[in-house]
C-alpha cells in the first residue's frame, strides 16, 4: 500500500489505538485480527487496513467509545476516510487524482462525451434495425470495437497499475493458497459478516440485506461481463452476428444479468437511504451513489435496448448504452470500483500474515 | 450531591414537554435500570405474560450500565459448550469464589448462583447474543468464562432487540426520584422524564440499578479526600440514588461500603467510562512503586487473572492514591500496553524525573530490588521461579532487574468498578426490609445487590453471572407475582 501520510490517517490511528487496547471486537472482521498482530500503524500499513474493512459497521454499533463518549470512536468512518486516500494515491497517472473527488461531474462528462462520440458516428435513425448486423447499421462494428476494446484496456491497466502501487508499499509474493483464501473471503464476503454472518446495516439490527444486494450487482455484473465475451466469440469466432435471439446463450446471460445488476443497484441504493448515518464518512458517499446509479443505468438500458430492438427506439437506445458503458470503462480508475481491486489486494496480503502467524 | 461530571450527560430540563396527565400508569413490572440485568428481568417477565415497563436513567446511546464496559461471564458447565473449553464444575467455581472473598460469601445463594449460570449463555444466545472464542490476551479464561462477541454493547444492543420484539417499553433518561413503600411494598415510584415527572404504580419491582461509584460523594463518606482521586471506570450514572432510597425505605443493607471492585488503571484515563482500555497489566513484569518511590506490594504474589481485582484497593490506600509501574524495555514486552504511550528514560533517575518522582529514592528502590533479584527461568505463564531475596517486601514470581533502557514507566490510579454496599436479597432476588420480613413486590438484580455473595474480592466475569442469574430470577418472581393477580 502507498507509504504516504494522509491528512486521514492520524484519526485512523488514534481510533486503532484505543481499539487495541480493548479488543472486544475481535471477532467481527480480519481487521482487529490485523491490526492485533502490530502495535504502530506506518501509512502503509493503515491502508491495507482500510482496505480489509468492508465498512460492516458491526464495531460501530458494539463501542463502548462511539459518541457522544468523550473518545467519540468511530472506526468505519475513520477507515473509509482512510480508504479513499489510499486509492487515490495510487491512482495512475498521477495528474487524474483528483478526480476521484469529483466522482459526479467526471462521470456525467465522461457519459455525454461518448453519447457525442457515439451521436457522431452512429446513423439511421428513426428507423427499425433487424436481422444480423442490426446494431452495426446504426454504429459501424470497427467503430464499436476500437471504442470498447480502448477504453476497457484503459480501465485494466490504470486498475491493475493502482493496485500494484498499492501492493509495492508492503511487498511479498503471495501463494496460490493466499490467492484462493482471499478469493474465499471475497466470494462469500466473510468479512462482512460481523462474525454472527449478519452486518448491522442500514441499521443497528443486524441483517443480510447488503450481502444480498452487493452479490446480486456484483454477480450481474460478471454475468453481463460473460455475455460480451460470449458475444465476441460468436461476432469473431464463429461468425454469428447480433442481435441474438432471446435465448441465445449471449442473451440469456445479459438478460440474467441486467435484472441482477438492476436489483442489486436498486437494493444498494435504498439500503444507502435507510442507512444510519452516524459511522458513515459522508464525503465517501458521492463515488458509492456515482457508481450504482451508473450501473443502474447501464443494466436498465441494456434491457430496454433488448426490449426495444426491433422498434425504432433501438438507435437512440444504443447510443445511450453505449455512452454509459465507455463512460464507466474510463470512469473506473477513478471511482468507487478500485474498492475491488484494492480489497481483493488486502484479502491477499491478510491471508499471507495469517499464514505467517500460522507457521 | 455530586452528579457525574461527564459533559455529555443531558439532564432533563423544565423547557421539555409539558407534564403528563396526573394520572399514574400501572404496568405489570417496574424494571429500574438498563443494564444486562434489567432487561434480563424485563424479558423474563415479559415472558410470563406482565407488561413491563424499564426506566433507564441513561440516554439510549449510553444506555445499559456497566454492563456497557463488559466482555464475558463466567459460567459453570459440565461439557464443552460453544466458546466455553473443557469443563468447570460447581465445586471449582465455588472453591474460585471462595478465594478470592476470602470466604466473605453467602454459600447458599453463591452456589445457587453457580449452578444458575449454566443456563446463561443460552438464554442470552437465544435472545440474539453472539459469543466469540476468548480474546487474545486474555490469559486462560477460555475455560471459564463465555465472550460476548463485540462486548457488552453488542449483547446489549442484542437482549434490547429481544425485548423490543416482545413488548417491553423502555423510557431512557428517567431515572428515579422517588419510591413510597407502604406495609413492606412498594406503592408508587417517580421517575424524572424529560417530559416530566410521571407516577408509577407497579404491581413488581425489579431495582437493576447499579452500585454508587459513581457518587463520589457518598464514595468520600468513607474513603475521605481519597475518593476524589478515584478513577470510576464504567457508567457514569450509577449515583445510587434507587440504593438510597430503598435503604432509607427499609430495605435491609448488605455488605461493607467501602468494598468494591477496584483494579490497578492508567493514571491517565478518563474520570468516567474509560472502560477497559485504560487498564494495564503491567504489575507482575514491572515493580511498583508510590509517591515515595516505594515498592508497597509483593507485584508477583500470583497469577494476575487472580490478582488484578486487589491493586486498586492497595493503590487507593497509598498516599495520592497513585502509584508508578516501573519496567525496563524487555518487560515492557511482556503485558499489552494501555492506551496511553509509555513514559520512556535512557536512565532511571531521568525516568523519575519524567514521571515526578525522586530520582534518589528511585534509583534506591530499583538498586535495592535488582541486587536482590535471583536468577531463574521466566515464564510469564505459570508460578516461575524468578524471585527476590532479602527485602522486606519481596517479588515472589517474574522478578527480573531492571537493567535494560530505555526504561519504561506508567502512572496507575485506583479504578473503581463497582461497590459491593447494596441491599439483602433471598434466592428468588426479593428484597428483604430492615425488621427482618421480605418486600411485598421488590426484587434486586446486578450490582446493587452483588454485595451479597460479593463481600469483598472478584472473579473475572461474576458480576455479568450475578447479573444474569438474579436478573432472571427477579424477572420471574416480578413476572410471576403479575400473572397472579390478572388471574385472579
Amino acid at each position: 500500500m502507498p507509504a504516504t501520510e494522509t491528512p486521514t490517517m492520524p484519526e485512523a490511528r488514534r481510533a486503532l489505538e484505543i481499539c487495541n487496547a480493548c479488543r472486544y471486537c475481535e471477532g467481527y472482521c480480519a481487521v482487529f485480527p490485523a491490526m492485533e498482530r502490530r502495535r504502530e500503524f506506518p501509512a502503509a500499513d493503515l491502508a491495507f487496513i482500510a482496505n480489509l474493512c468492508h465498512g460492516c459497521n458491526g464495531c460501530y454499533h458494539a463501542c463502548q467509545y462511539a459518541p457522544p463518549h468523550e473518545w467519540a470512536l468511530n472506526l468505519p468512518a475513520a477507515l473509509s476516510r482512510v480508504r479513499r486516500e489510499s486509492w487515490v494515491e495510487t491512482i495512475r497517472p498521477a495528474f487524474l487524482r483528483g478526480l476521484l473527488r469529483r466522482p459526479l461531474a467526471v462521470t456525467v462528462v465522461a457519459v455525454l462525451a461518448f453519447f457525442l462520440v457515439a451521436l457522431a458516428a452512429a446513423s439511421g435513425f428513426g428507423a427499425a434495425h433487424t436481422g444480423p448486423g442490426a446494431f452495426y447499421a446504426v454504429i459501424a462494428l470497427p467503430t464499436l470495437i476500437a471504442l470498447g476494446s480502448v477504453t476497457f484496456l484503459f480501465a485494466l491497466f490504470a486498475m491493475a497499475a493502482s493496485t500494484l502501487a498499492a501492493w509495492r508499499g508492503l511487498g511479498g509474493v503471495p501463494r496460490g493458497a493466499h490467492v484462493l483464501r482471499a478469493l474465499h473471503d471475497a466470494a462469500t464476503l466473510k468479512n462482512l459478516g460481523g462474525g454472527g454472518g449478519e452486518c448491522p446495516y442500514p441499521r443497528e439490527k443486524p441483517t443480510r440485506a447488503r450481502r444480498h444486494a452487493h452479490h446480486a450487482l456484483a454477480g450481474g455484473f460478471l454475468l453481463a461481463f460473460a455475455a460480451t465475451c460470449v458475444g465476441t466469440i460468436y461476432e469473431h469466432v464463429l461468425g454469428w452476428h447480433a442481435p441474438y435471439a432471446f435465448f441465445s446463450l449471449p442473451v440469456l446471460l445479459g438478460t440474467a444479468g441486467g435484472v441482477l445488476m438492476l436489483m442489486g443497484a436498486t437494493g444498494l441504493l435504498v439500503l444507502k437511504r435507510l442507512a444510519d448515518p452516524a459511522p458513515l464518512a459522508a464525503e465517501t458517499l458521492p463515488a458509492d451513489h456515482v457508481l450504482l446509479w451508473l450501473l443502474g443505468a447501464i443494466a436498465a438500458t441494456g434491457l430496454l435496448l433488448l426490449g426495444f430492438r426491433a422498434t425504432p427506439a433501438m438507435p437512440p437506445l444504443l447510443a445511450i448504452h453505449l455512452a454509459l458503458v465507455l463512460g464507466f470503462f474510463v470512469t473506473m480508475p477513478f471511482g468507487k470500483l478500485l474498492h475491488a481491486p484494492h480489497r481483493f489486494a488486502a484479502l491477499v496480503r491478510d491471508a499471507m500474515e495469517r499464514g505467517s502467524t500460522h507457521a | 450531591m455530586f452528579r457525574a461530571a461527564a459533559g455529555f450527560r443531558k439532564r432533563p430540563g423544565s423547557a421539555t414537554l409539558p407534564p403528563m396527565g396526573v394520572s399514574a400508569e400501572t404496568p405489570d413490572v417496574l424494571v429500574i435500570g438498563g443494564g444486562n440485568a434489567a432487561i434480563s428481568a424485563a424479558i423474563t417477565a415479559c415472558r410470563l405474560g406482565a407488561s413491563v415497563l424499564v426506566a433507564e436513567a441513561a440516554p439510549r446511546p449510553m444506555r445499559g450500565g456497566n454492563t456497557r464496559h463488559t466482555r464475558n461471564l463466567r459460567a459453570m458447565h459440565l461439557q464443552p459448550q460453544g466458546t466455553l473449553t473443557g469443563t468447570y464444575l460447581e465445586d471449582e467455581y465455588w472453591d474460585d469464589l471462595l478465594r478470592v472473598t476470602h470466604g466473605q460469601t453467602d454459600e447458599a445463594l453463591a452456589r445457587m448462583t453457580i449452578r444458575a449460570s449454566a443456563g446463561l449463555v443460552s438464554f442470552l444466545a437465544g435472545c440474539g447474543v453472539h459469543f466469540q472464542p476468548s480474546l487474545a490476551g486474555t490469559l486462560s479464561l477460555s475455560r471459564t468464562n463465555a465472550f460476548f462477541l463485540g462486548g457488552g454493547k453488542a449483547l446489549l444492543n442484542a437482549v434490547y432487540r429481544e425485548a423490543g420484539r416482545r413488548g417491553v417499553a423502555v423510557r431512557y433518561e428517567s431515572p428515579v426520584r422517588a419510591i413510597a413503600m407502604e406495609r413492606g411494598a412498594i406503592a408508587e415510584v417517580v421517575l424524572a422524564t424529560p417530559a416530566g415527572e410521571q407516577r408509577i404504580r407497579p404491581r413488581a419491582v425489579v431495582a437493576a440499578a447499579g452500585g454508587f461509584q459513581a457518587n463520589i460523594a457518598w464514595m468520600r463518606e468513607y474513603w475521605g479526600e481519597a475518593a476524589e482521586n478515584f478513577i470510576i471506570r464504567g457508567t457514569p450514572y450509577a449515583t445510587g440514588d434507587v440504593l438510597r432510597l430503598l435503604l432509607d425505605g427499609g430495605c435491609a443493607p448488605v455488605g461493607d461500603p467501602t468494598q468494591c471492585h477496584a483494579i490497578a488503571l492508567d493514571g491517565r484515563a478518563p474520570r468516567f467510562d474509560g472502560g477497559i482500555a485504560t487498564r494495564l497489566d503491567s504489575v507482575p513484569f514491572s515493580i511498583v512503586v508510590n509517591r515515595d518511590g516505594q515498592r508497597f506490594y509483593d507485584e508477583g504474589e500470583d497469577l494476575w487473572p487472580k490478582r488484578y481485582a486487589i491493586w486498586g484497593r492497595l493503590i487507593a490506600q497509598q498516599p495520592g492514591q497513585v502509584a508508578w509501574s516501573i519496567c525496563d524495555a524487555p518487560a515492557a514486552r511482556d503485558f499489552m500496553p494501555s492506551v496511553f504511550p509509555a513514559i520512556t528514560a535512557a536512565t532511571i533517575p531521568e525516568l523519575a524525573l519524567a514521571l515526578g518522582l525522586d530520582p534518589l529514592a528511585l534509583a534506591g528502590t530499583v538498586a535495592d530490588y535488582n541486587a536482590a533479584v535471583r536468577e531463574g527461568v521466566f515464564d510469564p505463564t505459570s508460578l516461575d521461579g524468578c524471585r527476590t531475596e532479602g527485602l522486606a517486601i519481596p517479588k515472589t514470581h517474574w522478578a527480573r532487574r531492571i537493567e535494560t533502557p530505555p526504561f519504561v514507566g506508567y502512572p496507575l490510579r485506583p479504578g473503581i468498578t463497582f461497590t459491593y454496599l447494596g441491599v439483602r436479597v433471598d434466592e428468588t432476588a426479593r428484597v428483604h426490609l430492615a425488621d427482618g420480613s421480605r418486600a411485598a413486590n421488590l426484587f434486586a438484580a446486578g450490582e446493587i445487590m452483588a454485595g451479597n455473595i460479593l463481600g469483598r474480592g472478584y472473579l473475572a466475569g461474576f458480576g455479568m453471572t450475578i447479573g444474569g442469574v438474579f436478573g432472571r430470577l427477579a424477572g420471574q418472581g416480578a413476572g410471576e407475582g403479575a400473572a397472579r393477580h390478572a388471574r385472579n
